[in-house]
């Protein structure tokens, strides 16, 4: 099988050839060039690249065009914080009030310069690797996105106290999230991971988020034209589990924060899981604990396909050394081929 | 509107915290603060409810959301009745509290409100900050517990920077570090060479009667 073939008979919750394995390197990849996180994201061309090299070398499953969650924000008017050697940041809340979203507007997406370069990557990608690898785009959620947007504590006192703003800008955040899904879609992205962090109950207590973010998500979902992921980015995930998978979502991404047997039967025909090794753990992993690691969750989620692995936060930290990459890869080979033993 | 029957009533003062209910936990405290005689009997009622609070989130029980709104709440209302029981605050040890270089989380407003709402003075040096605008602030203010919450992995590894500027500047500051790169990877907060880290805000208050930061 190829990988495309894999990831789509685990979805299905059939047992393909081997468990896929997702190595979400985004910023990763200016390591790999030699080059700076703000350097390596300023031209496609650097992006395809790594994604290219990155997938020969540690042979995973998946092309990742997503660059960092603040570009979303950018094209809001907010600016983006770079390091050298780490995830760029979302700088200050472009709200600065709640009543600011009366005034907030859906940004084009043609119009802005970072979203016009992941549009781009995801089209070089998609022209170099056609069919046989899953080209996984990424949008942040309506949901979410305001954490970084009007910052967590105002969204707070309008997630309880101020239903007025919070439809007004569910109402912005959907239509931006559809039209910037779409677009990347309409690039060549295969799938759709969408970030809420929110919907986690470790986050917001599931009552509030099936009022709220719940509904945002099966709106969004519903007007999305191509496959969907949920990634709960490392929040505990159980008790959301039906509820997410009722918003059409074909992947779950989950953390470390669950019960493994109770979070598989719970997902097992309906929602396929991706998850969950412990990127802030693999920094200081041996090889040893790699293959452990490995053959322990692939024993716990991988019977009957429906599962991804991959690790649980969405993101591979800078880090993680490469060794620890390739004994993944090695151990999913070992391990992974199904049937499993 | 809440009765107050003289029974159950921490729990009653828990539930309307987590209801996010400003109106009933007033109620409740204000009854209880006219029938309790001490700062210390309604520091228990307000620190238990948030200790309580803190481990029901640790066991998955409620939200971060929930916990941010209770100590908000808790702490509006000691701040009210502070002033008008003539109680100043505890100004020793002196302890400030910033964050690391990110932006966007929620923990530093967290244990902000968990310890002033616990009658404790902290001064918020402020989110976004380098590592120098740290040191020379905690050295201005003569700061002796530093409490530090980071959101991203990068920021929580400068820890190790801080804690040698301070040594090398001899500042004998106390460093307690928080957020969810140290919750994700429990052992990190020796690694960067904190004196110590905190899974969740209330676990403070144990912290600061431990020996090594009295």
């Amino acid at each position: 099988m190829n990988s495309m073939e894999r990831v789509l008979t685990t979805i299905s919750h059939k047992e393909p050839d081997r468990v896929p394995l997702f190595l979400c390197l985004s910023f990763y990849g200016a390591k790999e060039l030699g080059m700076t996180v703000p350097e390596y994201f300023s031209k496609p061309e650097n992006v395809v690249a790594a994604q290219l090299t990155m997938r020969e070398k540690y042979r995973h499953d998946c092309l990742y065009s997503f660059f960092y969650a603040a570009i979303e924000l950018e094209a809001f008017g907010s600016e983006t914080i770079f390091v050298d050697d780490g995830p760029p940041n979302a700088g200050a809340p472009v709200l600065r009030t709640i009543d600011d979203v009366f005034k907030l507007e859906p940004p084009e997406i043609d119009t802005s310069p970072g979203l016009t370069r992941v549009l781009r990557t995801t089209q070089m990608l998609k022209d170099r690797a056609g069919n046989e690898v899953p080209i996984i785009g990424i949008v942040m959620s309506p949901f979410s996105l305001p954490v970084i947007q009007i910052g967590f504590e105002r969204y707070l006192e309008m997630l309880y106290f101020r239903k007025d703003a919070f439809d007004r800008l569910m109402e912005v955040n959907e239509s931006f999230c559809v039209a910037w899904a779409n677009a990347q879609v309409a690039a060549g992205a295969t799938a759709i991971g969408i970030f809420d962090p929110l919907a986690s109950p470790a986050l917001v207590e599931k009552p509030t988020y099936l009022r709220t973010g719940n509904p945002v998500a099966k709106r969004t979902v519903a007007k999305i034209k191509g496959a969907t992921a949920i990634h709960l980015a490392s929040g505990l995930t159980l008790p959301v589990v039906r509820e997410i998978a009722q918003t059409g979502a074909a992947v779950l991404g989950f953390g470390v924060a669950d019960d493994p047997v109770a979070l598989k039967k719970e997902a097992e025909g309906r929602i396929c899981l991706l998850g969950n090794l412990n990127g802030l753990e693999m920094t200081h992993w041996t090889k040893e604990r790699a293959h452990r690691t490995v053959k322990t969750v692939i024993d716990q989620f991988g019977k009957g396909g429906g599962f991804i692995l991959s690790d649980g936060h969405g993101e591979i930290p800078w880090q993680v050394p490469e060794e620890i990459l390739l004994a993944v890869s090695e151990a999913v080979r070992l391990y992974g081929n199904y049937p499993l033993k | 509107m809440y009765k107050f029957d003289g029974s159950g009533l921490p729990e009653d003062f828990e539930k309307a915290l987590l209801n996010t209910d400003r109106i009933v936990a007033s109620s409740i405290f204000h009854r209880y603060a006219r029938e309790v005689e001490g700062l210390s009997r309604i520091e228990r009622l307000v620190v238990g409810s948030l200790d309580r609070i803190g481990e029901k989130w640790e066991q998955g029980l409620v939200s971060l959301a929930q916990v941010y709104m209770s100590g908000r709440i808790c702490e509006d209302l000691i701040d009210e009745y502070l002033p008008v029981a003539h109680v100043n605050r505890r100004d020793s040890p002196r302890i400030a509290i910033a964050m690391l270089i990110d932006q966007h989380g929620l923990g530093k407003r967290i244990v902000t409100s968990v310890l002033r709402a616990a009658g404790y003075n902290v001064i918020d040096f402020g989110a976004g900050l380098t590592v120098e605008g740290i040191v020379e602030k905690t050295i201005e203010s003569r700061i002796e517990i530093l409490l530090i919450s980071t959101l991203m992995y990068r920021s929580a590894l400068k820890v190790r920077e801080l804690r040698n500027r301070f040594d090398h500047a001899g500042h004998p500051v106390k460093i307690i570090v928080g957020g969810a790169p140290f919750r994700l990877d429990e052992g990190l907060w020796e690694r960067v060479g904190a004196d110590a880290g905190s899974r969740k805000a209330s676990d403070i208050f144990a912290l600061l009667e431990k020996e090594v930061l009295s």
